[in-house]
């Protein structure tokens, strides 16, 4: 049986514009999203900003009642048991926000223990535990206000913990932690599978999802696009090859002029501090290089390099952005 | 101590806490019991010692209200800034025993503000604290004080459906300290308002605290006053699942 099941799930978010004048718009933000996630799999939820990600993951942890469509959290419905779901379940979302600022670590897991009932001498083993599993043992009785984002980010990790959920829901966990942190975060993350944990992870972190997930969704406009293993994902773009060209100050004639080369079959840009990283995908075999430098005549060239397709290539084919 | 006692006590001692360590409420917490023991004194101070005592008790049962009615929706529109409000409905505890607490603590507040409200009357204006039934005044007081936490924790279970219900709790304000009698008698006013005093427990409670003063029978305002406070939680209890659900229908939770 799945532990997280979504069976055509939508949300449609209802906002309204102008001032005298109002009007109600519609926005669909899923539109009729499915998978499922087997017991001790790390499923990835990709996708771009607005792709619907975090509208998904707010269903299914009963934050948000969905216009149409059903999901099942361990058999549970998430709108009729919703509070037998969330017994069952931990969130950690990524950022900032969550953590009473003003009180410790410590307050902080302790509050939040009771409200998941744990009972008082389980959860003063558990949060030992789990300031141990995250690194925050001995800085417990500071001020949350005063951590940093990769400590308050592995607090979120602790709190979604507390009640040692069987399943748990990631949302941009590593969003804004430096590379350090985020490295630590993955390992904390690869270890709840090994506790046995269903885990639902979202990120647009392409190297994250490659590292972590056993299997993954691409999600795009509110629809899954995509779906199958890290590797079987990557097929998608094997038959291309990739030229890495470093320009500095393109522009955006000049990008779209190379999107209309024959034979390209998409451009997208990486900001490198100064630099822009034109990543353009074409059939393997196909030579453009000089094609491609010619269209960029006139704007300054650095490194060019040819190499095989990655996960990213593969995402950035799918979900048809340019980034 | 059962599942659902401990809740609501470790949930008072956090957002008391909370609300203690913020160095902004402290100093409000000098300055509004002043503010309030000043408006009683120059309103009183032409009338008998009497009088003078009735403005304190007034005024230091407003600290109570101000703390409580304002605040509510200011705690809740705290909760959405910091995000904190998604992991509170996220949590399987009833969301009425996440909230209660939260308005009991900030009543708490308000129970230093009435002390400090009557600690300024006699140090600035040695207003006297004459107190006939002492053993029934201490129980008014935190019976009114709980009863006005109730009555935030409704106006709370609004706020999480409507977030501008924080303007309600202002506009409250101040015309509860008129017509919960806080500074004037109810016979002041017209007929028609008294039925909307009645209905609001700090005009029991107020009468509670000076009946209990000044030596009269302070028994059935008592009751009235955590009856009325109790029907505010259950009235709370009742909306606030219904409330949730058209919250998380509507997608308001994480709107700030």
């Amino acid at each position: 049986m799945a532990v997280v099941e979504a069976k055509d799930l939508k949300r449609t978010y209802r906002t309204s514009t102008g001032i005298l004048r109002r009007r109600s718009v519609d926005v669909e933000a899923v539109r009729g999203v499915s998978f499922e996630i087997g017991e001790g799999e790390l499923f990835g939820l990709l996708g771009p900003n607005g792709a619907g990600k975090t509208t998904t993951i707010k269903m299914l942890i009963t934050l948000l009642i969905p216009t149409a469509g059903s999901a099942t959290v361990l058999g549970y419905d998430v709108v009729k048991d919703a509070r037998e779901v969330r017994r069952r379940i931990g969130y950690v979302f990524g950022g900032d926000k969550g953590l009473y600022e003003r009180l410790s670590a410590l307050d902080n897991l302790r509050y939040f223990a009771e409200l998941y009932a744990v009972p008082p001498a389980e959860a003063k083993r558990r949060i030992e535990e789990l300031l141990d599993l995250v690194g925050l043992a001995g800085r417990e009785k500071e001020k949350v206000e005063g951590y940093s984002r990769g400590m308050r980010q592995r607090l979120h990790i602790a709190r979604g913990l507390l009640h040692d959920p069987p399943v748990v829901f990631l949302d941009e966990p590593t969003i804004g932690v430096d590379p350090v942190g985020a490295r630590e975060l993955r390992a904390t993350i690869a270890g709840l599978t090994h506790a046995g944990k269903t885990v639902l992870l979202t990120t647009h972190y392409m190297f994250e999802a490659d590292d972590l997930c056993d299997r993954m969704a691409v999600i795009t406009r509110g629809e899954i696009v995509a779906e199958g293993t890290p590797a079987a994902l990557k097929a998608i773009v094997s038959d291309r090859t990739v030229i890495e060209i470093e320009t500095f100050g393109v522009d955006e004639i000049t990008v779209e002029a190379l999107r209309h080369v024959s034979g390209v079959a998409s451009v997208s840009i990486e900001e490198r501090d100064q630099a822009q990283v034109l990543h353009v995908q074409s059939p393997a075999g196909t030579e453009l290089t000089q094609t491609l430098l010619g269209v960029l005549d006139g704007t300054r060239v650095g490194r060019v390099a040819v190499r095989e397709p990655t996960l990213e290539d593969a995402y950035v084919a799918l979900v048809g952005v340019d980034q | 101590m059962t599942a659902n006692a401990r809740l609501l006590l470790m949930g008072w001692k956090f957002h008391f806490k909370m609300l203690a360590r913020s160095s902004f409420n402290g100093w409000l917490g000098v300055i509004y019991p002043l503010f309030f023991a000043t408006v009683a004194f120059f309103m009183f101070r032409a009338g008998s010692k009497d009088s003078l005592l009735y403005a304190s008790l007034g005024a230091s049962v407003m600290g109570v209200w101000s703390a409580t009615s304002t605040s509510a929706g200011a705690a809740l529109q705290r909760e959405r800034w910091h995000g904190t409000l998604e992991l509170l409905v996220a949590a399987p505890a009833p969301f009425s025993l996440v909230l209660l607490p939260v308005t009991l603590a900030m009543a708490t507040v308000g129970l230093y503000s009435m002390a400090a409200t009557l600690l300024w009357g006699r140090v600035l204006f040695g207003i006297d604290l004459h107190i006939d039934h002492w053993l029934l005044f201490c129980l008014s007081v935190p019976a009114t004080v709980i009863a006005i936490g109730m009555f935030g924790f409704l106006l709370a279970v609004a706020f999480v459906r409507y977030r501008t219900a924080w303007a309600l709790g202002n506009l409250l304000e101040y015309p509860v300290w008129l017509i919960c009698g806080f500074l004037v008698p109810l016979s002041f006013f017209p007929a028609w308002v008294r039925p909307i005093s009645w209905v609001l427990a700090p005009t029991w409670g107020m009468q509670a605290i000076r009946e209990s003063a000044t030596g009269g029978t302070p028994v059935p305002d008592l009751l009235v006053c955590l009856g009325l406070g109790l029907l505010y939680t259950a009235i709370g209890v009742l909306v606030v699942d219904w409330f949730l659900r058209a919250a998380r229908a509507r997608a308001a939770l994480s709107l700030t």
